[in-house]
């Protein structure tokens, strides 16, 4: 399901060249908008679809499986923290719309910058703990778990 | 050409990839070295880049052990029965310890994670999946690693790593070019993460022509991580462990949510349960202790992922294909009807745009399932990937040298695919294994390992000549034609895949030959691959998307020979259902009950084999009643 691009909603803005990670949306250098150089290497992962902010980009099935004429299309807010679809069969006998939440905060305000945390202490680095563990592991007063802790032991052979 | 060179300097931590793996390592380095120099080398852009790119609806990796769901040694048990045997359970167990602060992490950045309404726990799928709406999974994760990372180097195609002269066998940093203005980039540091991706379209694809894009795994998922390292001569292991996923024809849609959420199950054309008949024989091929239906049914234990490929293969071959997947029952609840579509909106689109195309309602229609064309890789049900060490409380010797991650190369280390023998790990334990890599990584620079580094003009400029090499062959070679894509004096990087696709589906077990090769095939095939090494050396771009398309070509083989390697030593049929060893047809614990790990000597390209020990986590209560 290849992307293609609609020419008279391209400003040629280069979101999508930005976004694509497969590196296959470039700018026409003729029309200096955006088109799929490789449809044959498209995920139909939608990253260009979403950034668009044209519109413009839209998908056609793989021509080598799926027939012509159904529709797929998608907004994407991070404003609002939603994704919605709306999916239409060929037949035109359904016709979907399907939203979702995409983030629960604002965007990136809630991770911290751990160069201005508190530092490991000296325990903790000889320890085995990563940053905000044992805490974020479990609730209770318990410490990261082992081997030992947990009354296992690693043997080499076969046997279950 | 006049590209420029560009010099990254003093970088103590590189991260080379940034999917899942590579975003936690650099989120957390910057906890252990607050002062020291973080950087991110990605090929794409980080905010969607690697399997992760276009999102998830579930996250395939959750203890729940703070709401006393299971801990680390269940998982690691699972792992090992559904990889019949062969995991290393050192770095699962630690893992599985880690990975639910990676989780609970994410709920806090934004990830919205389902909760059950009356447990108050996060929804689960199946006993170790829990259900998110995961669209912009990715983006959160890179945002974490942006706050983390002194630079971040988008669009930059790392093609190499650069080693040590002062010191034999340590890593140096990474070179490779940037594939929108071409420059030359060099990456001086103290320690690599490896966080790059596995590898999709080794094997010939099910799909053909435009449709060619079409694969399970990411197509940008190049084999860059094994490529990177078998390069620069780090050890690899359970290569030969390639995946095949059963999954919905055509569009690769996943499964999971269907057969644990939603209860769908399959069928053979005439309506019937059919993979039950098919357990008897392959009992005698593995063996009881791998499959007992009678007592895996009692004990609820799931039925190892390639077992169930190899009745679905064989139920195809008897004649009675397609297999279907029951979706009528289910989707007559609009609530799970509704589940059913977002599950592939939140992650494979491309499923949804297929039964919109041709009107497949799985309301009133039951949609065809298929067995896929195989991946390598090391974060699903399979292992491949690098030998690391482990962690000191948990390792035994042999798998234990200094610092939990790193390879057998001093410096570098590996996290997600990169790292072998870990299956399962998915998106949040792939996470789990950056920040692992990172913390240690950071006490090998403390502790003064990376002292000393030498990196010559020489080994730059070397590796600058062989990086544009490409452009240099089509430049002096395609004036010799009138004009199209033949050419006596090069292949396309597209030509040079399509060749290798097809040496790999014909000799090495593809969709092609039903999975099956044995040593006389997979001879053949190592003979033609040493003849198509000689002619990657001719491979042509004839610009930079193209020259990057070139070493995306060469990783992958790389990653294919490894395989080739790896699956000529086993000789045994270890997973039927993923490949078959057509002349040894059986399980063999007597001889293979080990990790095969192999070693390329960078110089030579020479393979070494050798069998690994593998160790088993036991339940110390049992051990004693045993004795």
């Amino acid at each position: 399901m290849p992307t293609f691009v609609y020419m008279t909603r391209c400003d040629g803005c280069g979101h999508c060249v930005d976004i694509c990670p497969s590196d296959i949306m470039h700018i026409d250098p003729v029309n200096r908008r955006a088109y799929n150089i490789e449809p044959n290497m498209c995920w139909e992962c939608y990253s260009c679809v979403k950034a668009c902010p044209h519109h413009a980009i839209d998908v056609r099935g793989y021509a080598d499986f799926a027939p012509l004429g159904s529709s797929v299309r998608v907004v994407r807010d991070e404003e609002k923290g939603t994704i919605a679809w709306r999916i239409k069969f060929r037949n035109g006998e359904k016709d979907m719309e399907l939203l979702a939440p995409i983030t629960t905060k604002p965007w990136g305000k809630f991770i911290p910058d751990l160069a201005e945390v508190d530092g490991p202490t000296d325990e903790m680095r000889s320890s085995h703990l990563l940053f905000n563990e044992p805490e974020y592991i479990r609730k209770d007063e318990g410490d990261l778990h082992t081997l030992e802790s947990n009354g296992q032991k690693l043997k080499e052979g076969v046997y279950y | 050409m006049a590209y420029k060179t560009i010099i990254e300097d003093d970088i103590d931590v590189l991260v080379a990839g940034a999917g899942l793996g590579g975003t936690g390592a650099a989120w957390e380095a910057r906890y252990w070295g607050q002062n020291k120099k973080i950087v991110i080398a990605e090929k794409a852009n980080i905010d969607r880049s690697g399997a992760v790119a276009q999102g998830l609806y579930a996250i395939n990796c959750y203890m729940g052990t703070r709401f006393g769901e299971n801990n680390p040694e269940d998982h690691v048990r699972y792992a090992r029965m559904d990889l019949m045997g062969m995991v290393r359970e050192d770095l699962l167990f630690d893992m599985a310890r880690h990975v639910d602060s990676a989780v609970h992490q994410f709920e806090e950045w934004g990830l919205p994670i389902m909760r059950n309404k009356e447990t108050g726990a996060y929804l689960r799928e199946g006993r170790w999946q829990i259900m998110i709406h995961g669209e912009s999974y990715k983006p959160i994760v890179a945002e974490a690693a942006k706050k983390s990372a002194d630079k971040v180097f988008n669009r930059i195609c790392v093609t190499h790593l650069l080693m040590d002269e002062s010191k034999e066998n340590r890593v140096a940093g990474a070179v490779g070019f940037n594939v929108r203005t071409g420059n030359y980039h060099v990456f001086k540091s103290k320690t690599v993460i490896v966080g790059a991706g596995g590898a999709s379209n080794i094997f010939k694809p099910r799909s053909v022509g435009e449709g060619a894009g079409r694969v399970w795994y990411a197509p940008w998922s190049s084999g860059s991580a094994y490529g990177l390292m078998i390069g620069a001569g780090a050890k690899m292991t359970q290569m030969e462990n390639r995946i095949v996923l059963a999954r919905f024809k055509d569009g690769y849609g996943p499964v999971g949510a269907y057969f644990l959420h939603l209860k769908t199950y399959t069928q053979n054309c005439l309506g019937e349960e059919y993979e039950s008949k098919w357990f008897p024989a392959l009992t005698e091929m593995v063996g009881k202790e791998y499959l007992d239906t009678e007592n895996q049914h009692l004990s609820h234990k799931p039925i190892p992922t390639c077992l169930r490929n190899h009745a679905f293969i064989n139920e195809v071959l008897a004649g009675r294909g397609p297999i279907h997947m029951v979706t009528m029952e289910a989707f007559q609840d609009p609530h799970l009807e509704e589940i059913g579509w977002h599950n592939f909106l939140g992650m494979t689109v491309g499923q949804a745009v297929l039964w919109a195309a041709t009107d497949v309602n799985p309301k009133y229609e039951n949609p065809e399932l298929t067995t896929s064309e195989p991946y390598v890789m090391g974060s699903h049900a399979t292992g491949c990937g690098a030998w690391c060490s482990g962690p000191e409380d948990v390792s035994p010797d042999e798998y234990f040298w200094g610092y939990n991650r790193m390879t057998t190369v001093a410096g570098l280390f590996g996290a997600g695919d990169a790292v072998g023998g870990t299956p399962h790990a998915f998106s949040s334990g792939s996470f789990t294994e950056g920040r692992l890599a990172a913390k240690a990584a950071c006490q090998y620079i403390d502790d003064g390992k990376a002292d000393g580094i030498v990196v010559s003009a020489k080994q730059l400029e070397e590796r600058k000549e062989e990086i544009y090499k490409p452009l240099e062959t089509y430049t002096v070679g395609r004036n010799e034609v009138v004009a199209g894509t033949v050419n006596p004096n090069y292949i396309t990087p597209r030509q040079g895949l399509d060749r290798l696709q097809k040496m790999m589906d014909e000799y090495c077990a593809g969709f092609g030959v039903n999975y099956m090769t044995n040593e006389k095939l997979l001879l053949i095939g190592l003979k033609k691959m040493k003849v198509f090494e000689e002619d990657l050396e001719k491979v042509a771009a004839e610009n930079i998307h193209e020259l990057l398309r070139a070493w995306e070509l060469k990783h992958r083989f790389l990653t294919s020979e490894a395989v080739f390697q790896h699956t000529l030593f086993r000789k045994e049929t270890r997973w039927p259902g993923y490949y078959y060893r057509g002349d040894v047809m059986k399980l063999d614990d007597e001889n293979w009950h080990v990790l095969t790990v192999s070693h390329r000597d960078p110089k030579t390209g020479e393979y070494t084999m050798a069998k690994a020990p593998l160790y088993h986590l036991v339940d110390e209560a049992d051990d004693k009643k045993s004795k």
